[in-house]
């Protein structure tokens, strides 16, 4: 069966994230960017999935600049077996992102669609979710182990308090948690086969989509930071200090 | 404006974070109702009626809701909220499940897990793992929201006089279906909604070791939970974790014991009104958080914490 990943590139999550002093968003300048860690999971899972001779194809799809071509071929080195390249400068938010991979669903119709639970800059938590709801699928999100059996998916998902397993018809969505798997590297060899593996590029508009934000924002700014208290000598003065000065216990 | 809030239950309690959701819808202002779904929820349902400022509490009772499997309550939402100005609903796993759904279904915009409230369209959210705070203006006419319960002061959960009604709209996708769930058993509260946590770090060694948290617990009525570290390590279930990507805490008390401080646990504990430190590497960046901090060896001041505890308690 066919797997379509997508991933985005964002800011590397070691990087310090620093706003930018008029308050308009946060510093991309010279930052080092790499592949959401989420979505690294996500291309892992679909490269274990074809090991395992579940999957015959991989597809790995991004939306955002030129420059997401590296994270492509990053996948492509991991083990995806094409490339599609939805080229934008503009912002894509979770509605228009997931209206673009319904598109791409429409054309390629894979059996499962596998995405990072949320990208590690905005935080939404989105789009996997909605590109289920648009293409009529079902979803297994936060997965922890995905289990593929005939025409049903087992998603085992993270939830408060626990775990929850759904049987899910396929074509379906899923989304990864982090401990559904550990991603490798990708091999020197492999990177260089990378590059001669197929890329197709397109735009929105090839698509049929319109992109145009419905939210703005407004500004951005560096969360309050808290001031560093005392030290206290030992256990005795910590106790003192909870119940006779902040009062908390 | 008319704003329709999803209770947050687990079909034998309402959660206090729908409390805390009922608080941001206030904020909004307008009448507020609040859907409850899920299967044999009358309590649930009388107890959302007694909620501080509900107009209506609307009741969706199926087997089709027993689970929360988000195709089901993504199609319910979406029709019983249409007429709605907003639809809120707490950022748990359960929202975050269906509520995109929700969106894409009504075609418009989601905001995520809001901490405040600027005006009816206009809502404040962590980015970024919570390094940058953004403010978003929402242009579509039904604004959905996830709501991150510890930015709001939760209403009262007595005192209100909401009437009820059910409501017959069965969605059943028939996309998916409950296979089985594993419940982590606990006497001791909610994580997220305690009023003290303590939590141990990669600096407890071992499982085992969190029976000394465990017994500090009890004493004080506080829940326990984990860094990343200690759960990547296997110390602890994952859903002990309290970080970006694990539970976002806030309670009156945090108490991290062996914890380094990383960044991204940091983002899920620094809203604690008061932070104490335990570790025994005095550089740990823990420590330029933390309210009160003790350099020591913790498996020596753990068991005096308990000893002292019980002096005062």
């Amino acid at each position: 069966m066919k797997v379509l990943v997508a991933v985005k590139r964002v800011i590397d999550y070691n990087v310090k994230v620093r706003v930018k002093p008029d308050n308009t968003g946060v510093d991309l300048a010279n930052v080092k960017m790499a592949m959401n860690p989420f979505c690294e999971i996500a291309v892992e899972e679909a490269v274990r999935l074809k090991e395992k001779g579940v999957a015959t194809e991989i597809v790995v799809v991004s939306i955002g600049p030129k420059a997401s071509q590296e994270q492509i071929r990053t996948a492509l080195a991991l083990g995806a077996d094409r490339g599609i390249h939805i080229e934008t400068d503009a912002e894509v938010q979770s509605l228009e992102a997931a209206k673009l991979l319904k598109a791409v669903v429409e054309k390629e119709e894979p059996k499962l669609v596998i995405l990072g639970k949320q990208s590690i800059d905005s935080d939404n938590n989105q789009t996997g979710q909605m590109l289920a709801a648009l293409t009529g699928m079902g979803q297994g999100t936060f997965a922890s182990e995905v289990v593929v059996d005939g025409d049903k998916v087992n998603v085992t998902r993270e939830v408060d308090g626990g775990l929850m397993t759904v049987a899910l018809n396929l074509p379906a969505v899923v989304t990864t948690d982090l401990r559904l798997n550990e991603p490798r590297y990708a091999s020197l060899p492999n990177i260089m086969k990378a590059k001669k593996k197929p890329l197709d590029v397109m735009s929105a508009a090839d698509l049929g989509v319109e992109i145009a934000p419905r939210l703005t924002t407004l500004k951005v700014e560096a969360p309050a930071s808290r001031q560093a208290g005392i030290k206290v000598a030992d256990v005795a003065e910590l106790v003192d200090k909870l119940k006779n000065e902040a009062k908390v216990i | 404006m008319s704003i329709l809030v999803i209770a947050e239950h687990d079909n034998s309690s309402l959660k206090q974070a729908t409390l805390n959701v009922v608080a941001a819808a206030k904020a909004i202002g307008g009448d507020i109702d609040v859907l409850v779904a899920g299967e044999n929820v009358g309590a649930i349902a009388e107890a959302a009626a007694k909620a501080e400022g509900v107009n209506k509490v609307l009741v969706a009772d199926n087997a089709a809701y027993g689970h929360f499997l988000a195709e089901n309550l993504g199609e319910l939402v979406a029709e019983v909220g249409k007429g709605y100005s907003h639809i809120l609903t707490s950022a748990g796993t359960t929202g975050k499940d269906f509520m995109p759904r929700v969106a894409a279904l009504l075609d418009v915009a989601q905001v995520s897990d809001i901490i405040r409230v600027e005006s009816a369209d206009t809502f404040v959210r962590p980015i970024y793992a919570g390094n940058a705070i953004a403010t978003v203006k929402a242009s579509d006419s039904i604004k959905v929201i996830t709501v991150r319960p510890t930015g709001f002061d939760p209403v009262a959960a007595e005192g209100g006089s909401a009437s009820v009604e059910q409501i017959d709209v069965v969605k059943d996708a028939g996309l998916s279906s409950f296979v089985g769930e594993e419940k982590a058993k606990s006497d001791r509260p909610d994580l997220a909604s305690a009023g003290i946590v303590i939590s141990g770090g990669r600096g407890m060694q071992n499982g085992d070791n969190f029976k000394m948290l465990e017994q500090v617990a009890d004493l004080l009525g506080a829940a326990v939970g984990a860094s990343r570290a200690a759960v990547d390590a296997g110390f602890v279930p994952n859903d002990m974790q309290v970080g970006q990507t694990g539970k976002i805490v806030a309670p009156q008390l945090y108490v991290a014991v062996g914890i380094s401080g990383a960044i991204q646990h940091l983002a899920g504990m620094s809203e604690s009104k008061v932070i104490v430190a335990i570790n025994k590497d005095e550089e740990a960046p823990i420590f330029q958080v933390a309210d009160y901090g003790l350099v020591a060896d913790l498996f020596e001041a753990v068991p005096q914490l308990e000893e002292e505890l019980k002096k005062v308690l």
